[in-house]
């Protein structure tokens, strides 16, 4: 017989006719399944547009984010060769702008309220490119004539100062003339820890802080001539700037460095974007799953009909496809309109002003993923309608001895083949290459078994441990983790993925801030006089005593160089430790060290013996005990020899030992500290710690510090403390607020897979009350299977976040690891909730039908 | 089958008494009457069949007798309890005690096996020893070595013993079953019929079976025929005719 004498065949071309019209009943349950995928396209096309934004907006701006097309920075005043370098630059067609910048207590005139600032003084010249934006709008120019500061406004504030007044900046005074709005190149978060005041360099001599041991940076800014290419020029010039000490660094590096830090951070929120876009994947597979279960009975009447199992295959496919792109749609939208405010929260942090467009690749390959991600994980569920069999119509109960066995299954080997395939692909284009992309599908996989591991054990577990003297609703409740069409591996996997990608963020936010948390009762102070000059140590110590208030400490600081590591020149040591891949900077940095006889709160001895039971060393030589990350640095331990170029006088020393210090905390840390001896007599300046209780006293105090000794600036530990948990706090929230997208997106996911098998939940529900059962009783049963579920989801996803974050903390971020029981125990707490309310509120149906509507239904 | 005795059901208390029981469904615009003032009674140990063709009401009736929906209008007396004033976990606690059901589709609990399929009932009442008595149910139904298989690994007909079993289990005092042999063969649907026979007699449950089977409903003692929703011959009411006239 031939295929013609079978009769004509179902038509392809109204398939998708069909499709459409079969779906009328279930759009909306289909769509919301689809939606599971929708977070996930929202969080890739927010960051990704948003990056790109950012990243353009860095291009358009670098000039004016580097303040010139190239700076030359250094430490310590330029020297004369330096100045003569900097002036025939000048004269070869260069505009040069000059900016000094260092801390300084700021008094305002009449009041004498007081606070520590950041002091800018800057040439005529400045800015080189861009505006300083002021507010009145003119007041800028003016101090380039006039004895005037502009200032951030929240000087004014803390002050209690206004326009007009006059402020003094060490021995010299300033009318502030305005208060600042922009300034090009710098963050908003810049004013935060101090405010910033610009003033003239014409009047840095009078102020007289740039003293010896001050902490300034001078900064020259160039504008080139559209001849000179500042990179080219920069490397023909890096070695006459290294003799000179002076850094050189170009408008496209300052550039290159943000987009650099733009991308990492793109890339980690990008990372967490599609981790969410596959939980979404999950979703879907067990929402179709769900859905093909109940269109099982139309498939076989449309088998019976004639539809091949391909074009049942195509029907629901299109079904899917159309849904899909339906949900990546939304989330695109969605994603778009995080997109359009993102600035607006973010702006404090960020150095340029971002322009917001729409990104058309961020959006098309968000929409693209998201469809192709639905589509993979739709397809496994719909392999399955060429398995329904048009006998259905007669008989719903399946033969389970029918179906295939997996293994045997090509087409739905086939599907997965491809899931993982687009997994991997996704996961390596993300982390921009094999290896991080291998690691990250790896992980992605590992958690999977291991969730899946778990709903395993748990279903063998319910089965030995179930007790028959346990309540009926209970048992009946536990039983159904492990009956035929239990859905213990889909809840479970889904729910603990969901939880551990929460109690991951949070943990790693938990312990990455944790580095910068401050301990300001540490030193037992809570306020910080720097710059204290030898002849001014016994002085303070008076004004303190006066006050009535307590001197806990005077720390001297001695400034120094390395000169010989192990009797080798640091030059050559420095290039020996280089290649070894060791940091550069303990060989060039100028050390600030004291010498003491004890050992502090914030240190902890390593190695080595503290100085009252060293060694003693040998002649012509001191002892010192050294920070041991620097010790590493500089390959040096115990017993090994040091030179020390301390203001031109040579010392000699030995490693006594080496400590570990935590410089988190808010007092002096030194990263060499001397026996006493050694450095007594040395050139040197104070930092006193005090102890003042009440803030008016604190401002007080700094008010009389700085009418006597206005060299002298001061920290108000309190206000750090405050500020630094303000930033945190805004860094914090951020973080959490990816945790909540994340829990949010696990609903959907969660709705889909208890889905799945909602039909069986149902009929058994309706079948209980038929049989006698109360709505508290079925409800009981509901709760016990969703609580077991649950808790086994939530707490197997929580530890495993647990190690999640531990090993990114440990490998990646190089961070300790901190727990945060109370916080990771709520988020599986509420995860536990909300199981419990979607599997009740799924299972509704059960209490709101009559027993007799839903058995006439089956 | 056993009959009961007419002349004492009329006098004592009939297990069920139906009283004007009419229900509609909105359908469109309007309503629909699907029973329309059906009234009877059926005595306690009676064996009642409810015939008639598709769409006459008979399964509606059944659902309305069991409580396991409410009339717009009427009422059914279950032992003389009004069913109408009590709420859907008060019906379903009366259903629980007094009532055992029987279906076409068997409606078991496909994730649970056929001996706990058996125990539900007991359980729900809070009977913690239910093993003993649903295993000597099955063994009687003649599924001894299935007790541990799921509906899916059991055929029809064993599937409907297995149901039989679960009605029976808390000794109901009234059994309704909704086409109980519609879907199965002739021999297998015999032997059900046997069954519930035989369970009747060793028990004196009421039963109240409705079917399309003509020989089936002649076995039992009493028919109740039903067309467009209201009854248009009751065999009983015949009967006790005739017993009133003897009289």
């Amino acid at each position: 017989m031939n295929a013609a004498a079978l009769g004509p065949r179902f038509p392809w071309r109204r398939l998708p006719a069909l499709a459409w019209k079969e779906s009328r009943t279930a759009r909306r349950r289909l769509l919301l399944y689809m939606s599971s995928i929708s977070l996930g396209v929202a969080a890739l096309v927010a960051i990704d547009s948003f990056a790109d934004n950012l990243t353009k907006s860095v291009r358009e701006q670098s000039r004016s984010l580097l303040g010139g097309d190239a700076s030359l920075t250094s430490r310590a005043e330029p020297t004369a060769a330096a100045d003569s370098l900097v002036d025939s630059l000048g004269k070869s067609g260069m505009t040069i702008a000059k900016v000094v910048q260092f801390p300084s207590m700021a008094a305002i005139t009449g009041t004498g309220n007081t606070r520590l600032v950041q002091v800018r003084g800057v040439t005529n010249t400045y800015p080189l490119y861009g505006d300083v934006i002021t507010e009145p709008a003119a007041a800028f120019t003016r101090i380039r004539t006039e004895h005037a500061a502009i200032v951030d406004p929240g000087l004014l504030i803390s002050l209690n100062a206004q326009v007009g007044d006059s402020v003094s900046l060490g021995y010299s005074t300033f009318v502030i003339a305005g208060t600042l709005k922009q300034v090009p190149g710098d963050a908003g978060f810049v004013s935060i820890v101090g405010p910033r005041v610009f003033i003239s360099t014409q009047w840095l001599d009078e102020t007289r802080l740039l003293s010896f041991g001050s902490r300034a940076s001078y900064e020259t800014l160039l504008k080139m001539p559209p001849t000179i290419q500042a990179p080219d020029w920069a490397k023909k010039n890096k070695a006459a700037f290294d003799k000179l000490k002076l850094r050189v660094r170009t408008a496209a590096q300052s550039e290159a460095n943000v987009t650099e830090a733009i991308d990492t951070l793109g890339s980690f929120l990008g990372l967490v974007g599609l981790v969410a876009l596959l939980l979404g994947g999950i979703g879907v597979a067990s929402g179709v799953h769900a859905f093909i279960r109940r269109k099982q009975e139309t498939i076989a009447v449309l088998r019976c009909l004639g539809a091949t199992s391909g074009q049942v295959l195509l029907v629901y496919g299109l079904q899917a496809a159309l849904m899909g792109l339906a949900g990546a749609a939304a989330g695109a939208a969605l994603g778009v309109a995080i997109q359009l405010a993102l600035p607006g929260v973010v702006k404090e942090m960020l150095p340029v002003d971002v322009t917001v467009s729409l990104s058309p690749t961020a959006i098309l390959s968000g929409l693209g993923v998201g469809i192709w991600v639905a589509l993979a994980f739709a397809l496994r569920p719909l392999v399955g309608v060429r398995n329904i069999s048009p006998l259905q119509v007669l008989r719903t109960e399946v033969d389970a001895s029918a179906r295939l066995p997996w293994y045997k299954d090509w087409r739905g080997l086939l599907v997965t083949l491809g899931i993982v395939a687009s997994v991997l692909a996704l996961a390596i284009t993300r982390a921009d290459g094999i290896k991080p992309g291998l690691a990250i599908s790896g992980a992605i996989a590992l958690v999977l078994l291991l969730l899946l591991g778990s709903a395993s054990l748990l279903m063998w577990l319910a089965r030995r441990l179930l007790r028959a003297g346990w309540p009926y609703v209970m048992r009946q409740g536990v039983a159904n983790l492990y009956r035929p069409a239990n859905q213990t591996r889909s809840v479970v996997l889904s729910l603990g993925f969901g939880a551990f990608l929460v109690s991951t963020l949070y943990l790693l936010q938990t312990s990455l801030l944790a580095r910068f948390s401050v301990d300001a009762a540490a030193s037992g102070g809570n306020v910080l006089f720097y710059d204290v000059q030898d002849d001014q140590g016994a002085g303070m110590d008076t004004i303190i005593a006066n006050a009535g208030q307590k001197l806990i400490q005077r720390v001297p600081i001695v400034t120094m160089r390395l000169s010989e590591v192990k009797g080798v020149p640091v030059k050559t040591a420095q290039a020996a430790a280089e290649k070894l891949k060791k940091a550069p900077w303990p060989y060039t940095r100028e050390y600030r060290s004291t010498y003491r006889d004890t050992l502090v709160k914030s240190e902890t001895m390593m190695s080595g013996k503290w100085f009252d039971k060293a060694p003693a060393a040998p002649a012509g030589m001191s002892r010192v005990s050294i920070d041991e990350s620097i010790a590493e640095d500089l390959l040096i331990k115990v017993g090994d020899m040091l030179t020390w170029n301390v203001q031109g006088a040579m010392v000699k020393t030995v490693v006594a030992s080496t400590r570990k210090v935590n410089f988190a905390r808010f007092e002096p840390n030194f990263f060499v500290v001397f026996e006493t001896e050694a450095l007594k007599e040395a050139p040197k300046q104070f930092a006193v710690i005090a102890n003042v209780t009440g803030d008016s006293a604190v401002a007080a105090l700094q008010r009389d510090v700085v009418r006597k000794y206005p060299n002298v600036s001061s920290l108000d530990i309190t206000l750090i403390t405050r500020t630094i948990t303000n930033i945190l706090d805004k860094v914090s929230s951020a973080i959490r607020f990816m945790a909540l997208f994340a829990l949010i997106m696990g609903v959907p996911v969660l709705i889909s897979a208890v889905a799945a098998t909602r039909r069986e939940r149902l009929r058994e529900g309706v079948l209980l009350k038929v049989l006698g059962a109360t709505r508290a009783q079925i409800g009981r049963i509901m709760v016990s299977e969703y609580a077991v579920l649950g808790l086994l989801g939530a707490f197997a996803g929580m530890l495993l976040g647990i190690a999640g974050a531990w090993s990114l903390a440990h490998f990646q971020f190089k961070a300790p690891f901190v727990m945060a029981w109370g916080p990771t125990l709520a988020i599986a707490g509420l995860l536990l909730g909300i199981t419990i309310l979607v599997g009740v509120l799924t299972g509704r149906e059960v209490f709101r039908e009559t027993p007799m509507a839903a058995l006439r239904e089956s | 089958m056993s009959d009961t005795g007419l002349s004492s059901s009329s006098r004592a208390t009939p297990m069920l008494a139906v009283r004007n029981l009419t229900k509609e469904y909105r359908s469109g615009g309007g309503a629909l009457a699907v029973l329309r003032n059906v009234s009877f009674d059926i005595a306690a140990g009676e064996t009642v069949a409810i015939v008639g063709p598709s769409g006459s009401g008979k399964t509606t009736l059944l659902g309305l007798l069991a409580g396991l929906d409410t009339p717009t209008s009427g009422n059914v007396l279950l032992e003389g309890l009004d069913l109408a004033p009590l709420d859907e976990d008060a019906r379903a606690r009366l259903r629980g005690d007094r009532v055992g059901f029987v279906f076409q589709s068997f409606q078991l609990v496909p994730t649970l096996t056929a001996l706990e399929n058996v125990q539900v009932p007991l359980e729900l009442r809070g009977i913690r020893d239910s093993d003993a008595r649903a295993k000597d149910l099955l063994e009687r139904v003649g599924l001894g070595p299935r007790t541990h298989h799921f509906p899916t690994q059991l055929s029809g007909g064993e599937q409907q013993r297995v149901a039989i079993a679960r009605a029976f289990v808390n000794r109901p005092r009234v059994l309704f079953a909704d086409e109980p042999t519609g879907n199965l063969d002739g021999a297998t649907g015999e032997k059900i019929v046997g069954l519930l026979e035989q369970l009747n007699r060793e028990d004196g449950t009421t039963i109240v079976l409705v079917t399309h089977d003509q020989q089936l409903a002649r076995r039992l003692g009493r028919s109740i025929r039903l067309a467009d929703g209201v009854v248009i011959e009751d065999t009983g009411a015949k009967q006790r005719e005739i017993a009133e006239a003897v009289a």
